[in-house]
């Protein structure tokens, strides 16, 4: 962390100080501008009614009650949707999904239909008036007997389909099969191998949870013929492109605005009925429309994250060299598959499961299948399934470390990318750009004296007491990506930015990407900054207005610094270009006669001939020599050349009450690499977030449903957020390995503590039980569940 | 039955609001009143995004009705800053990095600054416990203890 | 999020309660702290016509002694059972469960009374109060009575107050100085109700335990007290292994349900692990330690 002499030494505050963030004032001033903040005049209030069983025929809609009760505008079902052919709508993983019940209810919780009403109270006692008949049909819950054969069909729009978007269906709750890797070479690895084992392992299904739920304002002018839609998004722009292609509004005529958001952590992509409803209503009554949903429904209906079912397998020799990793996993989809992949993933970046390792074959083949659950998939800080990637990986690795009897941290350091083989190409087809694994890893070993903690475990497990080290060293995948195999929708993943400087020297910048609390109005300032010598403070970040900022992909997988960074590098770049040509002009040297220091052009040798860029600035907008032109803006769409490779070496001592099950984490220790560090702060807050989620997860955290698919966790009596209380102080520490690729050698770091954390603290309490064979546990570590084992082993009495 | 008629005093300016007895103290506050920063995260009262000091004591203004707020005197987020001067818990929380998204942020602040005059000089232990009622998912409760620990130090000082 | 509609109503006196009541019958709840009400009514699982108000009504708040009895006002806050110097020194058991139940905006609304009054066998102050040898005090239109409390809860949601009764308050001996008490509450968060809780109170004589009264939360259809546990540790020196014994007792009289929590299993062990807990406990502080 930057001190506050390295803060001084920095007159712009750019890249690499801990600088305070600008976009603080309004939020601790009570001046935020969430969607539910907003009044527009006239608004009136949507509300869904909803299925409360998993799996059925809807029989029939009344809404005679519903639409006699004073003040109810409007009911829509379906059938409303349908002429307008917005009753389903494109996901954007290839398939579709309903935005109001279409003949069947396929989870508990759908949408069925849409009551508009003048006041939210009003709206909440209508939906109790509408009444709907369901004929219940049998449930499938559990992914795994998704493809059983007398599993009942789900997807009836889908029958007779034996293809998808991505490829063969081989069963009618198939979605896809995506393989990856060498089957032969690595089935041959497997045969010969000294040393193999097997490891089946769930992640559990779990919601992001932002403390804002979803939820949207949608005003159309019928006089301009222009939409404007106000709403919780990470991807503006892709929303409003989706929005001109179901609506037929040209998209000239579509504004998107996301403003201020409550966190989103994935759960704030896709398209969701409520703003298809809330965009059709305000169409037809020529009112604004706002729907903000409950947590209830945010925890019920929206992107759910993981449910994946994988078996993973490690073929090693006996020094625990690994010669080949396999992986089979069941993909839970829920009943619609909406998850936020880039288009040609369906598994999403799952590829990256080799982790920090230097492997020669695997393979690994990912089913979807579809259940009586909410639709989703990718969310939570998971970089596109990295999350699951990294926690199988991470698993494995201390499952063949106790086959062999060796150390956790040693099996993984014997299998480590070595810092000369980088760039890497892995056999999965990813190239990592950088990493000096063993420095990293040292130095988080060293820190925590991890002999010394293998000490005391022997000793404490000597005297019956539980106690586990967890070793975690991930490296992830983010920064999505090339245009030649990322796009959303058939757009590619570029990122962008737009500056422009003022006369007066100070500058704006608008960026394709959307902050839900990451400070981007700080750390682009703090780039743009160091490029061109304008104070970041001076800098003014604008995202979120789809009719001013240029296009982007949003904010998620981590990709706001790896592409939308370089983007702001880029263009500011592109600006210096001109100030460079400007400031010649000005002295009248040639622009290669000149050198940048800080925030000026100095001649060469002659080191009172300067202009600042302030000077600059101004001049742009004078009398400039033909061929120049006014103005001292650029605008930059980046098409990244690879993705980016952040890694981290986490580790995390747990003490587990014996008699209770209650685990306790006494320390945890997390470095990260991240490549080049913007905003130190901001980093740590990230990590500490992150680490706090994912602690979630290990501990307690799960979408549960009973047979019936009842869900069982829908709000915060179950679903469980620690409190201060339950959350552990977090240490921090780092190495810095830029990235080759990138322009400020950046790689980006919200979701790392995520994919770090859980397989940290997961490993940590199944550590604990290593010395009695046990090995492995099942997500999350609950006092329930951990105790069970306890109790199994004897070793409560 | 009828609206009814309830006085209330929030940030020091007395308002006359006509609301039903199921109106929500949050709602009056937000819908009536125009003060959005105090915000809801949940319906089963233990997110603490709606804290409002209420009367002197931190209470979930989701989980009281307006009705109830008769005769009140309520301090929420936009009154804590003194004549454009932050108060010194708004301080700490941009220091410390105390916020993100800022959701959850008026609704911890509130909650602190009664904390902190209940407890002026707290341990880090004390500090978790006293803003257990109030979550936030951004930032790991870890830069928010900081903020706390700022604030109790210039308020001490002052 | 949005409760049904209803009328509001503020009394000034429990005598208003009791005939709004009288007057309104099923169709009428009391407000207390709330923080049960509310939220089931915003979820739509309750939907009363009536509500009425008992926070203007004075009398049911405050901590007072009378001769050997500390009487605690029903709507006494959770907090300001905390607060009390009067129960930290003649009934520290209350206060000790008080600060485990929810969180601190919840508990400066929350009243004991509510706690107890509707028989829900997640609430903590029925055992609490149990294991403190409290009587309750009600009040209808018939006059007031008292319930001991080991009489008081007689079924899931089901207690001895009649539905046109309200609690005015908890009597509770005073606790002397050889006296010891612990509540033990294994939660799966801050806030949450409990996996399985143990409340003790007993008081030495030298080394012999002369009364002890042990009381569980949540694992049964209603709180209850282990007598065959209590009768085992009276008048005896307790040990580590009558602490076991009493234990077993515990786990033996349970009937927890299983829920996300935990299954029977779990919960029982838990009863019983809590209870051991809370004895030793509530012997070191009884013998001044």
């Amino acid at each position: 962390m930057a001190t506050p002499a390295e803060e001084l030494k920095d007159p712009v505050e750019g890249v690499g100080c801990s600088r305070k963030r600008k976009e603080d004032a309004r939020f601790i001033q009570g001046r935020g501008n969430y969607v539910d903040d907003l009044k527009l005049p006239g608004t009136v209030f949507g509300t869904f009614v909803r299925s409360p069983i998993a799996h059925g025929k809807v029989v029939s809609v009344n809404k005679e009650a519903a639409l006699a009760l004073p003040g109810v505008l409007a009911v829509l079902t379906a059938e409303d949707l349908e002429p307008l052919s917005l009753h389903w709508m494109p996901t954007l993983a290839g398939d579709k999904q309903m935005v109001l019940a279409d003949g069947k209810v396929c989870f508990q919780y759908q949408e069925v239909a849409f009551v508009i009403a003048e006041d939210r109270y009003v709206a909440a006692d209508a939906i109790e008036l509408v009444e709907v008949e369901y004929e219940e049909l049998p449930v499938i819950i559990d992914g795994r007997h998704s493809m059983d054969d007398d599993a009942p069909v789900i997807r009836e729009d889908l029958q007779g389909q034996d293809a998808g978007a991505h490829g063969e269906r081989i069963h009618h709750n198939h979605v896809f099969r995506w393989d990856v890797g060498d089957a032969e070479a690595t089935d041959k690895a497997f045969e010969g191998a000294p040393v193999s084992v097997s490891e089946d392992i769930t992640y559990q299904r779990v919601h992001p949870c932002p403390m804002e739920t979803c939820g949207c304002v949608s005003d159309f002018d019928k006089i301009s013929g222009e939409l404007t839609v106000y709403l919780t998004s990470q991807a503006p722009h892709v929303v409003r492109t989706v929005v001109s292609m179901l609506s037929g509004i040209a998209e000239s005529k579509v504004h998107v605005i996301a403003p201020d958001i409550g966190g989103g952590f994935g759960n704030k992509v896709g398209v969701y009925p409520g703003y298809v409803c809330a965009i059709v209503g305000s169409i037809v009554l020529g009112r604004p429309v706002k729907w903000i949903e409950t947590r209830v429904e945010n925890l019920a209906a929206t992107a759910f994250a993981r449910d994946y079912h994988m078996r993973g397998e490690l073929a090693a020799d006996k020094d625990g060299r690994i010669q080949a990793l396999r992986v089979n996993v069941i993909a839970d989809h829920g009943a619609f598959d909406a998850c936020a992949d880039p288009s040609k993933f369906p598994a999403g970046l799952f590829a990256i499961v080799t982790g920090s390792y230097d492997i020669p074959t695997a393979f690994a083949r990912v089913d979807g299948v579809y259940s009586n659950k909410a639709p989703g998939g990718v969310a939570y800080r998971c970089s596109f399934r990295v999350t699951e990637a990294s926690y199988l990986i991470e698993r494995m690795m201390d499952v063949l470390a106790q086959k062999l009897g060796l150390d956790p941290a040693e099996i993984r350091s014997r299998n480590f990318i070595k810092v000369e083989q980088f760039p890497y190409q892995s056999c999965l087809g990813w190239e990592y750009d950088s990493g000096d694994y063993h420095t990293a890893m040292d130095q988080a070993l060293e820190a925590i004296d991890y002999q010394g903690l293998r000490k005391e475990q022997e000793e404490k497990r000597a005297n019956g007491e539980l106690m586990g080290i967890g070793v975690a060293f991930f490296t992830e995948i983010v920064g999505a990506g090339p245009t030649k195999n990322c796009d959303i929708l058939g757009i590619g993943m570029v990122d962008s930015c737009e500056i422009r400087v003022h006369p007066t020297g100070s500058a704006i910048a608008r960026l394709g990407t959307k902050s839900q609390g990451q400070g981007h109005e700080t750390t682009y300032a703090q780039i743009i900054a160091t490029e061109l010598g304008i104070p970041s403070d001076d800098i003014q970040i604008e995202e979120g207005d789809t009719a001013t900022a240029p296009y982007g992909l949003g904010t998620y997988g981590s990709r706001s610094t790896p592409v939308g960074g370089a983007a702001a590098a880029r263009a500011a770049r592109k600006v210096k270009d001109k100030a460079r040509r400007i400031a010649a002009a000005m002295m009248e040297v040639s622009p290669a006669d000149l050198v940048w220091e800080t925030d000026r052009f100095v001649v060469k040798g002659l080191p009172d001939q300067s202009r600042t860029i302030k000077d600059i600035a101004m001049a742009a907008y004078q009398h400039l020599p033909e061929g120049l032109g006014q103005g001292l803006e650029a605008v930059e769409y980046y098409d990244p050349p690879n993705f980016t490779f952040p890694f981290g070496a986490y580790l995390c001592v747990v003490d587990i009450d014996r008699f209770t099950g209650e685990v306790s984490i006494r320390r945890f220790y997390a470095l990260d690499d991240c490549g080049t560090r913007i905003n130190p702060m901001i980093i740590e807050g990230q990590v500490h977030g992150g680490l706090t989620e994912a602690l979630s997860i290990a501990l307690g955290q799960e979408l549960v449903y009973d047979e019936d698919g009842n869900i069982l966790t829908a709000s915060f009596m179950d679903y469980f957020l620690p409190t201060a209380v339950e959350t552990p102080h977090w240490e921090t520490d780092f190495t810095v390995t830029p990235s080759p690729h990138h322009p400020i050698g950046a790689k980006g770091v919200g979701e790392s503590p995520n994919v770090g954390g859980v397989s940290a603290i997961s490993n940590a309490v199944i550590d604990a039980f290593a010395h009695k064979g046990v090995t492995h546990l099942q997500m999350p570590h609950t006092a329930y569940a951990v105790w069970k084992k306890i109790n199994e082993l004897g070793m409560n009495k | 039955m009828a609206k009814k008629l309830i006085s209330l005093t929030v940030n020091g300016q007395t308002h006359e609001v006509a609301v039903e007895p199921r109106e929500l103290l949050i709602h009056t506050l937000r819908e009536q009143l125009n003060l959005t920063g105090s915000h809801i995260g949940c319906e089963t009262s233990h997110c603490g995004a709606c804290t409002v000091d209420f009367n002197g004591e931190s209470v979930k203004s989701c989980t009281l009705l307006a009705v109830q707020a008769d005769g009140a005197d309520i301090l929420t987020v936009e009154g804590l800053a003194n004549d454009g001067v932050l108060h010194p818990v708004q301080e700490g929380f941009t220091e410390k990095h105390g916020l993100q998204c800022g959701f959850c942020t008026p609704g911890m602040m509130i909650r602190v600054y009664r904390f902190l005059q209940e407890n002026p000089s707290p341990t880090e232990e004390e500090i978790r416990a006293g803003i257990s009622g109030n979550l936030c998912r951004c930032t790991g409760y870890q830069n928010i203890v900081s903020a706390v620990q700022y604030a109790a130090d210039k308020m001490s000082a002052e | 999020m949005f409760p049904a509609k209803f009328d509001f109503h503020a009394p000034a006196s429990i005598d208003e309660v009791l005939s709004l009541l009288v007057e309104h019958g099923d169709d009428a709840k009391v407000l207390a702290g709330g923080h049960s009400l509310l939220p089931m009514m915003k979820m739509r699982f309750a939907a009363p016509q009536h509500l009425i108000d008992l926070n203007g009504i004075e009398n049911l708040r405050g901590i007072s002694q009378d001769g050997d009895t500390i009487v605690i006002g029903a709507m006494t806050t959770e907090n300001q059972l905390i607060a009390s110097d009067l129960l930290a020194s003649h009934c520290p058991l209350v206060p000790e469960a008080a600060r485990q139940i929810g969180d601190p905006q919840v508990r400066n609304r929350g009243t004991i009374g509510g706690d107890i009054c509707h028989g829900d066998p997640a609430n903590d102050q029925p055992a609490v109060t149990m294991a403190a040898d409290a009587t309750y005090v009600l009040q209808g239109p018939k006059g007031e009575r008292s319930v001991h409390s080991s009489e008081f809860f007689l079924g899931s949601f089901y207690t001895a107050m009649e539905a046109d009764e309200i609690m005015t308050s908890i009597r509770i001996p005073a606790a002397n100085g050889s006296s010891g008490s612990a509540y033990v509450k294994l939660k799966r968060k801050t806030g949450d109700w409990a996996t399985a809780a143990s409340a003790v109170q007993l008081t030495l004589d030298g080394d012999t335990c002369t009364s002890i009264r042990i009381a569980l939360t949540n694992v049964g259809p209603k709180a209850f007290r282990v007598a065959a546990a209590e009768e085992a540790l009276s008048g005896k020196s307790i040990d580590e292994a009558l602490i076991n014994e009493a234990a077993e007792h515990a786990m033996a009289a349970c009937e927890p349900t299983e829920d996300l929590r935990g299954d029977v299993e779990y919960k029982t062990h838990m009863a019983g692990e809590m209870t051991r807990r809370a004895i030793r406990q509530s012997l070191a502080r009884a013998g001044g330690q």
